[in-house]
């Protein structure tokens, strides 16, 4: 057996596979984060729990009305895309004139609200999802076999970061957005409609909340608190990318699943805890991130 | 083309803006002068609904413009060139240039912006920022040249400038009055607003004191001298 650092290969790739999936819902959970934060000025508490939404929606059309998994990775992040608008619209919105603080207090309220409820109904224990068949079984890539949906995951989340980054970085509205993002009034004074493009944003993070929330329905179960137990890893990558750095998230996503794939392989002890590690050592040498600009 | 009569704005509890007045016929290039502090760039900003608390009238095109939102004030045909220039730093030139959407027909075309700016051509995928201060200027200035605004508000443009880019800045000024474009020009230097303008407005304390027309300028010297304090 072929030996690194005196752990089996083999054990080594699994763990780096899983640091791979974990990565991916790390990257797509923070660059929403990113995405938001970077225009609306407001850390997005509900984050984990539009997450959590998009795997029941997912849940709930195949439940109800018998829409398949294809689908829900279309409908789930519309649906959740939807909500997102109105709560920026209802209730985000109001609070623009006030201190940042009042924003996370919001949405953090509307993250508990939006988990008890869904707590209240279907229980802590969650509900199945079948992987859909197309995606079933192993895939042999030669020097290891996957389980062919975890290959899917880390395709779809990469795809999907690439084509929001390449909206943001590469397109006219990527490029209003970034403008708003440096001096909203401006651009508004150049005619843009800013309240618009700021509802438009927000909804477009819910959905690749909700996006990362179908990518799971699969893997465990659908339950109410798999939003909670994702999202605290998801700050740190925040924090430790830089807020409101695009490509910062991305990297950092990813970067961060594989070092904890690897803690596990090393120092088992301790893969719960080196993402906060290495959080606390960025924030002591450089506290604007990775990829952040410094204030 | 722009009626402003008995404007007040407030920064806070600023009472900045005291009941100016002043028109801009259309097609006319009409300078605002006045110290530091007389509340030349308020106005401008009042105009563009960039300052929240603002009361009063300005019509433009006889479409009131208090309480208006910016973007609405901007689709109507006006556009500022701020002081500060508002160049983007995560925008390349190219990007920076496109940014404001057309709001009616009869904007300049890039080609017609690149032969009146070259230098926007050879630096197009550089960072908007890291342009010369003249530079960006002319990039502030093109900017708002594309949009179709007929109303071009310029907020300081020759501040800070060398000499040979506030001529640039001036040939640029009456070019674009040539094409019919209306300007209201915020100026402290009004040796180069001499050179380009049909009237001049003089600011005092957030109230309009004076006017004079372009031609009077030489004659009036000593009264411009005791506005301005030079």
């Amino acid at each position: 057996m072929i030996m690194i650092f005196g752990k089996p290969l083999m054990l080594l790739y699994g763990q780096l596979t899983l640091g791979l999936i974990n990565g991916s819902f790390y990257a797509l959970l923070s660059l929403g984060l990113a995405v938001i934060f970077g225009l609306l000025n407001i850390i997005n508490f509900a984050h984990g729990a539009l997450f959590m939404l998009g795997a029941f929606v997912t849940w709930g059309l195949l439940q109800y009305l018998g829409i398949g998994y294809w689908a829900a990775l279309v409908i789930a992040p519309l649906v959740l895309g939807v909500f997102g608008v109105v709560l920026e619209r209802f209730l985000i919105r109001r609070l623009y004139g006030l201190d940042h603080l009042y924003g996370l207090l919001l949405t953090f309220g509307c993250a508990l609200v939006i988990e008890g409820l869904m707590r209240n109904n279907f229980g802590s224990s969650g509900v199945p999802y079948a992987i859909p068949s197309a995606l079933q079984g192993p895939l042999n890539l030669g020097f290891m076999v996957l389980p062919r949906y975890r290959a899917w995951v880390v395709l779809a989340a990469a795809a999907m970061c690439l084509v929001t980054w390449l909206l943001i970085e590469r397109t006219r509205l990527g490029a209003t957005l970034r403008a708003a993002t440096e001096n909203a009034p401006l651009v508004q004074a150049f005619g843009v409609n800013v309240p618009r493009l700021i509802t438009l944003t927000y909804g477009a993070g819910c959905a690749l909340a909700a996006f990362a929330g179908v990518l799971a329905a699969p893997m465990n179960s659908v339950n109410p608190n798999m939003g909670s137990n994702l999202i605290i890893v998801v700050f740190a990558t925040v924090v430790i990318g830089g807020m409101g750095s695009i490509l910062g998230s991305i990297i950092t996503g990813f970067g961060l699943g594989i070092i904890e794939g690897i803690t596990k392989v090393y120092y088992p002890e301790g893969s719960a805890t080196v993402v906060f590690v290495v959080m606390v050592i960025v924030l002591l040498l450089r506290p604007a991130g990775l990829f952040g600009k410094a204030a | 083309m722009l009626h402003v009569a008995g404007l007040n704005a407030w920064y806070g509890e600023s009472h900045i803006l005291q009941g100016v007045e002043f028109t801009v016929a259309e097609g006319e290039v009409v300078t605002l002068l006045g110290r530091n502090g007389a509340g030349k760039s308020t106005t401008l900003k009042s105009i563009m609904g960039l300052v929240a608390s603002r009361s009063g009238s300005a019509k433009f095109r006889g479409v009131e413009t208090v309480g208006m939102r910016s973007d609405r004030i901007a689709r109507a045909g006006v556009a500022l060139c701020p002081e500060e220039r508002g160049i983007f730093a995560g925008l390349n030139v190219t990007e920076n240039l496109l940014l404001p959407p057309v709001v009616a027909p009869g904007g300049l075309d890039l080609d017609t912006l690149y032969t009146l700016f070259p230098n926007l051509k050879e630096r197009a995928r550089s960072q908007g920022t890291r342009l010369s201060g003249g530079e960006q200027q002319m990039l502030a200035i093109a900017r708002i040249l594309r949009t179709g605004a007929r109303l071009l508000m310029l907020d300081e443009p020759t501040e800070g400038l060398a000499p040979v880019i506030v001529q640039q800045i001036g040939r640029t000024i009456r070019e674009i009055k040539q094409r019919g474009f209306t300007v209201l020009l915020v100026e402290q230097n009004f040796r180069f607003a001499a050179t380009v303008a049909d009237r001049h407005y003089v600011m005092e304390h957030g109230r309009v004191i004076d006017m004079i027309p372009n031609a009077e300028l030489a004659s009036s010297m000593d009264k411009l001298h005791d506005y301005l304090g030079v």
